[in-house]
């Protein structure tokens, strides 16, 4: 009895699951195998890979994706490794830092950026693809870093001691030890910066962007009043995600399951 | 000289000393030579810095003062890369990335081996610890006990000179610790390496050592070899970490003649007459007798079985011992106590101080010299108040069993001064003992109560003289007894 009353507190979210969730994903697949008549149709499939547009846009957003994804890894380990070994008197307030951007509104900081690039620009179109990334960068950068921290942070430093015991010195103890230890928190916050940055078009258009990315092209066609195409893009981008998703999921599991990353004894 | 001193001496610490950031002294003029081969033990309870130094000696740590000399030459500034010694670390810190093969090769490739003779190596090593082909096992599908042997193995493949076990049996079950600490002597004789090894554990330190450190307070208190740890302690804290003793605090009264629990005994230790001492006896070594054949008598207060032995309590007076007697004995029953002189071990009070364990009364006073010394319990205990009831409680609110507390009450020699008016002091006696030590006599007054005091005083007084004691209340001094 008691079991079933606790059931029952998943009720409000299962309800909020069903109507906003499975609902309009079977709505997408619905419209996506189906034409303007309302008959199966796989044209709207097919015509996606045929269409250079919508294939362009595809490549030119993993494009997009991979290189913001890139820098942020880029920028964003370093600055979580000195977060975590460094001894800061307050370590909570330097992470502050830089997780800070985040608590300010996302308009207010695109349009301070767009004006500061304006101004070492000149004209934001011409360089559409570089001014993508650095606001991409700009508004990920912390997802990549407190994952990666929070793995840094929880490494056995005994591990590092024990490297550095059989003989590795400090480079070859980062090398052996620390960077394959801290994949699961790079897994993390690539999971959390590259599928973003391929749909997140906001970003393009408060740029005043004239390129589109996976996100724009389905506004685009919705706007048209295209749901089926719209539809069909987005499927495949879901498809994507999932494929993604599986790939690096058994290094993910391996973050899930503990700190050391699996030594525990018992 | 150093230099013939060096082929024996594998490492030398000279006048270690460590002090934290926070100013906490863990390690303090640290001295300690081992020699080539040795298996050292350092011994303590935590936070007795043993770690620590195994730590400095392992390079992870630095020492504030001193010097650390292997085979003569000072490796204070050398990182833990290169120096020749290898650790086996309290919880393993395996490499869970790699698996068993990749473990313990891991030093192997950094010294750019050849391919082969890493397999060869390798494969040594794990028959060294018994798990013949578990090169490619991950290492988190092994068991505690196989995670510590790989753990081993990953050190001792690196033909170390030194091999360093910090607590490395602490998480393993009894059954496979007693286990492995066989292994690990054995392992120890075949490899002819020199192991420093930490452990809490005394009965670990004694069954593996040829040399045990024992430490408390960042000090080395005794190092020897176990038989002379056990049998030899320097002083209290040794006989009471290296297993169970009963320790009483007495005087010599004669050549091989010693003096507590209200008896005389006879000792193999010949200390000068008049000695304040600390007699060591083992529960082991108190034969327990007819009250008419023993030297004192008691009462047995409890009698609990330990499987080879019963461990026996025995009250006989104000003095607790502890027996290990093989024959179980009524508890409420009267019994006699004997000692042979080899079960008395004799080592010279570190301070000489008079203390006189006591009881409180209801009222919270002491039950010595009947409530004419005023402590302030709440002094003695943490945060302790009296509440509005006028009952002594504790830092939770927890009324204090007057019944239950025991109270130390001592008293410095110097204080006591004696006068031949029987009135003038608090307590009364006769002297029963007077050495010249030299600036002043030192006598001891045994009290009517059968209390022995030590009292200093610049003047002659004679043997048997009654005297009365004359201390200053403020003089006093109170703890409780744990």
């Amino acid at each position: 009895m008691q079991l079933r009353n606790k059931k029952m507190l998943c009720l409000p979210y299962g309800v909020f699951l069903v109507c906003f969730v499975l609902a309009p994903l079977l709505v997408i697949i619905y419209y996506a195998f189906t034409n303007g008549e309302g008959r199966f149709t796989v044209e709207n499939l097919t015509g996606f890979f045929r269409s250079p547009k919508t294939t362009g846009t595809l490549l030119y957003s993993f494009g997009i994706a991979v290189v913001t994804t890139g820098v942020c890894l880029l920028l964003a380990y370093p600055i979580a490794y000195i977060l975590a070994r460094g001894k800061f008197q307050n370590k909570s307030v330097v992470l502050m830092l830089f997780v800070m951007p985040m608590w300010i509104n996302f308009t207010l900081r695109i349009t301070a950026l767009k004006e500061i690039l304006t101004v070492i620009e000149g004209n934001l179109s011409f360089h559409p693809f570089l001014n993508t990334v650095i606001g991409m960068t700009y508004d990920f950068l912390p997802f990549m870093i407190l994952p990666i921290y929070t793995t840094l942070l929880k490494l056995d430093k005994s591990l590092l001691e024990a490297a550095s015991d059989l003989g590795a010195d400090p480079v070859q103890t980062f090398f052996q030890v620390t960077l394959p230890l801290s994949v699961p928190g790079i897994i993390s916050g690539i999971f959390m910066v590259f599928l973003p940055s391929m749909t997140n078009y906001v970003v393009l258009d408060m740029l005043y962007n004239s390129t589109y990315i996976m996100g724009s092209l389905i506004g685009a066609y919705f706007a048209a009043y295209d749901w089926h195409g719209g539809s069909m893009i987005a499927l495949v981008l879901l498809m994507i995600i999932l494929v993604f998703t599986l790939f690096t999921n058994r290094y993910a599991d391996e973050d899930a399951g503990n700190g050391r990353g699996g030594v525990v004894s018992r | 000289m150093e230099h013939t001193t060096s082929g024996e001496n594998i490492i030398e610490l000279k006048h270690i000393s460590r002090t934290f950031d926070d100013g906490f002294r863990v390690v303090e003029d640290f001295n300690l030579t081992v020699k080539r081969g040795e298996f050292v033990t350092f011994l303590g309870p935590s936070g007795c810095g043993k770690t620590t130094t195994l730590r400095m000696i392992a390079g992870f740590d630095r020492p504030t003062e001193g010097e650390l000399l292997l085979n003569g030459k000072d490796i204070s500034d050398l990182p833990p890369n290169k120096r020749p010694i290898n650790t086996v670390f309290q919880r393993y810190a395996l490499f869970p990335h790699l698996n068993v093969f990749d473990n313990i090769a891991f030093g192997l490739k950094l010294k750019k081996l050849a391919k082969a003779e890493i397999v060869k190596k390798v494969k040594k090593a794990l028959e060294m610890v018994d798990l013949e082909g578990f090169e490619d096992r991950t290492i988190s599908t092994l068991s505690g006990g196989q995670q510590q042997r790989i753990a081993i193995a990953r050190a001792i493949v690196n033909e170390p000179e030194i091999l360093l076990l910090d607590e490395p049996l602490g998480a393993l079950d009894l059954k496979m610790r007693k286990e492995m600490q066989l292994e690990l002597k054995s392992m120890h004789q075949k490899l002819g390496i020199t192991f420093i090894y930490v452990t809490h554990d005394q009965e670990e330190a004694l069954t593996m050592s040829d040399k045990i450190v024992v430490m408390s307070e960042g000090k080395i208190q005794q190092a020897g070899t176990p038989e002379d740890i056990y049998n030899e302690p320097k002083n209290a804290f040794v006989a009471d970490f290296i297993g169970e003793s009963n320790i009483f605090s007495g005087i010599m009264t004669g050549k091989y003649r010693v003096r507590f629990c209200g008896a005389e005994f006879v000792c193999v230790d010949d200390v000068e007459h008049g000695t304040m001492i600390d007699a060591v006896v083992r529960p082991e070594d108190v034969i327990l007798t007819t009250p008419e054949q023993g030297t004192i008598r008691g009462k047995v207060t409890s009698v609990i079985f330990k499987g080879v032995h019963y461990e026996i309590t025995v009250l006989s007076g104000k003095n607790e011992i502890v027996v290990q007697s093989t024959k179980k004995a009524e508890e409420g029953s009267d019994v006699g106590i004997l000692i042979e002189p080899e079960g008395i071990h004799i080592m010279l009070a570190e301070d000489v101080v008079n203390r006189i364990e006591t009881g409180l009364n209801k009222d919270y006073s002491l039950q010595f010299l009947d409530g004419m010394l005023s402590c302030d319990l709440t002094q003695l205990f943490p945060n302790a108040s009296f509440n509005s009831d006028g009952v002594l409680v504790d830092a939770h609110g927890d009324a204090i069993d007057a019944e239950t507390v025991r109270i130390i009450v001592s008293v410095k020699p110097e204080c006591i001064e004696m006068s031949d008016d029987k009135e003038a002091g608090l307590l009364r006696g006769h002297i029963i003992n007077l050495i010249y030590k030299g600036d002043h006599y030192s006598y001891v007054v045994r009290t009517d109560e059968d209390e022995d005091f030590i009292v200093d005083d610049e003047y002659l007084w004679n043997m048997d003289d009654y005297v009365s004691l004359i201390i200053p209340k403020e003089s006093f001094e109170y703890a409780v007894k744990k």
